[in-house]
């Protein structure tokens, strides 16, 4: 009895694992695929452009309300800190580095990954039940290179842009924050901040915020292509895009910070 | 039965997904310029045969060959711009739902051809119009266009390369009567508007009633295998029990 249950638990866990590393496998093929996609004709830049006013200039709003109040709670959390040790000048260069490096790329990441990674899921999804998506190969037409292709370098465009604007309004934010309601000093504020961020902390960010929106735009589309069973299944598709996107952005924001630490 | 230079000529053809055999060492022949129908229950197979007529599948076994080409033979992108040599009428259309009716036709020609774009439009609404869908709806969504319509216009959008092979999937699967009899027209309007540049036209259905009356020859497909083969008149007096089965449901 006691055997018989350890086998069937040992069981269920080498399953899982095959079919974990099965999944992984996929993603890797999937990837692989933009690679070999991206360098083929046609190049479809009415497609890019349209997924880059998507995912661009379509969350801009959102990302500028979010970073401008990202801004302004860090000056003010920051400053509280800082007062009580008497270096409150330097909540500029503070909430500006941790923008920077963290809370733009990542919370752009999250941002992108809930509107747009979903959108992408949703759409390609309705598209496979459909059998638009059938449509497109048997007309000869790599459904991956129209749908896919176009979505991820797109993605990977626009979240560093959309990283960029929510860093400069998370500053302005702060800054009025800083000097408006908390009466820091507006040259001290500014000359701390140029004092000590650099030009690597953006760098950083810009790079991690690339990354993101890769990654993002791979989970959205890889769900929507694999969408089954109707309507049920373009949301659980959808729903797994947004969940294991921002789940990506959160373990691989460690991994890139550890790395690019040792590297900028 | 055996064709002269058939459009399409399967041998041995076997599809296995895992344990399961989808296609049983299957070999026919469908001749060209004619109305084949693909008669069977759901689950005979009927679609994995398309999939391997349309090169979307691969075979385990056995061959199929297209207008004389061999696919195992076409490397993917040959194989990718073989398949304009089909046209297809998917079961619900599939319009592509972010395009208008005249877009979802120009689409293909967008894509494979030269022609400017006011040529472009207007063989699509030339197209259009062939198949009886009207100018007041050539800039509406597939969303605004009703059941019967979106099957006009996907077959305009099969039609738009000029396709030596035409497939339906399933054409009158969900349709009302009077629809469905709009449909069984179209497709014989259309096979015989391009039969002088020899288009084939394969119909996969288990319309009984439709096929027997719009076909040129029918074969019926059981558990992977076709089973009744014949010109329309002499499958309709079969003695194969299955078939008489399917005919008298």
């Amino acid at each position: 009895m006691v055997i018989a249950q350890f086998k069937t638990f040992i069981e269920a866990i080498g399953s899982a694992t095959i079919l974990n590393v099965q999944g992984l496998g996929s993603i890797c093929r999937f990837i692989l695929k933009f690679f070999y996609w991206i360098l083929k004709p046609p190049f479809r830049f009415k497609l890019l452009a349209e997924q880059f006013y998507f995912i661009g200039n379509k969350s801009l709003f959102i990302i500028t309300l979010a970073g401008s109040f990202t801004g302004m709670v860090m000056a003010y959390q920051t400053y509280f800190g800082f007062k009580l040790i008497n270096v409150d000048s330097l909540v500029g260069s503070v909430v500006a580095i941790s923008l920077a490096k963290e809370l733009a790329p990542v919370l752009s990441g999250l941002i992108v990954a809930g509107r747009a990674g979903a959108a992408m899921a949703a759409q390609i999804g309705t598209m496979k039940v459909t059998e638009q998506v059938d449509a497109l190969e048997v007309m000869g037409i790599d459904s991956y290179q129209y749908l896919a292709v176009p979505r991820i370098l797109a993605a990977t465009l626009a979240l560093p842009m959309l990283s960029i604007v929510f860093l400069f309004v998370g500053n302005v934010g702060s800054f009025i924050v800083g000097t408006v309601a908390l009466l820091i000093d507006e040259t001290m504020y500014l000359s701390k901040l140029g004092e000590f961020m650099f030009v690597g902390d953006i760098v950083q960010g810009i790079i991690k915020a690339t990354v993101f929106g890769f990654l993002i735009a791979v989970i959205g589309t890889y769900f929507g292509f694999n969408v089954t069973k109707g309507a049920e299944g373009v949301g659980k598709g959808t729903n797994l895009a947004v969940v294991w996107g921002m789940i990506s952005v959160l373990v691989l924001d460690y991994f890139l910070t550890s790395f690019l630490i040792q590297v900028l | 039965m055996n064709f002269d230079n058939p459009a399409i000529e399967i041998e041995n053809l076997t599809k296995e997904f895992g344990k399961h055999t989808v296609l049983n060492n299957l070999s026919f022949s469908i001749p060209r310029n004619k109305i084949t129908t693909i008669l069977g229950f759901s689950g005979a197979g009927k679609s994995t045969l398309l999939k391997h007529i349309l090169g979307l599948h691969q075979p385990t076994s056995g061959t199929v060959s297209v207008l004389g080409n061999n696919l195992k033979d076409l490397d993917p992108m040959k194989l990718r711009e073989f398949r304009q040599n089909f046209g297809m009428l998917f079961q619900y259309a599939a319009l592509f739902d972010s395009m208008t009716a005249v877009e979802n036709v120009a689409f293909p020609m967008r894509e494979f051809t030269t022609f400017s774009n006011e040529e472009i439009i207007k063989k699509a609404e030339d197209l259009l119009l062939s198949v009886g869908i009207k100018e007041v709806s050539f800039a509406r969504l597939p969303s605004e266009l009703s059941g019967g319509m979106r099957k006009r216009v996907g077959l305009a959008r099969g039609l738009a390369l000029n396709p030596h092979i035409m497939l339906y999937d399933e054409p009158t699967t969900g349709l009302d009567p009077i629809t469905t009899q709009m449909v069984n027209d179209l497709i014989v309007d259309t096979a015989a508007k391009n039969s002088d540049r020899g288009m084939t036209s394969i119909i996969i259905s288990h319309d009984v009633k439709a096929t027997l009356r719009i076909s040129d020859f029918v074969a019926f497909l059981d558990r992977g295998n076709i089973v009744e083969y014949l010109p329309v008149e002499e499958f309709k007096k079969s003695s194969n029990p299955l078939v008489q089965e399917f005919i008298n449901l």
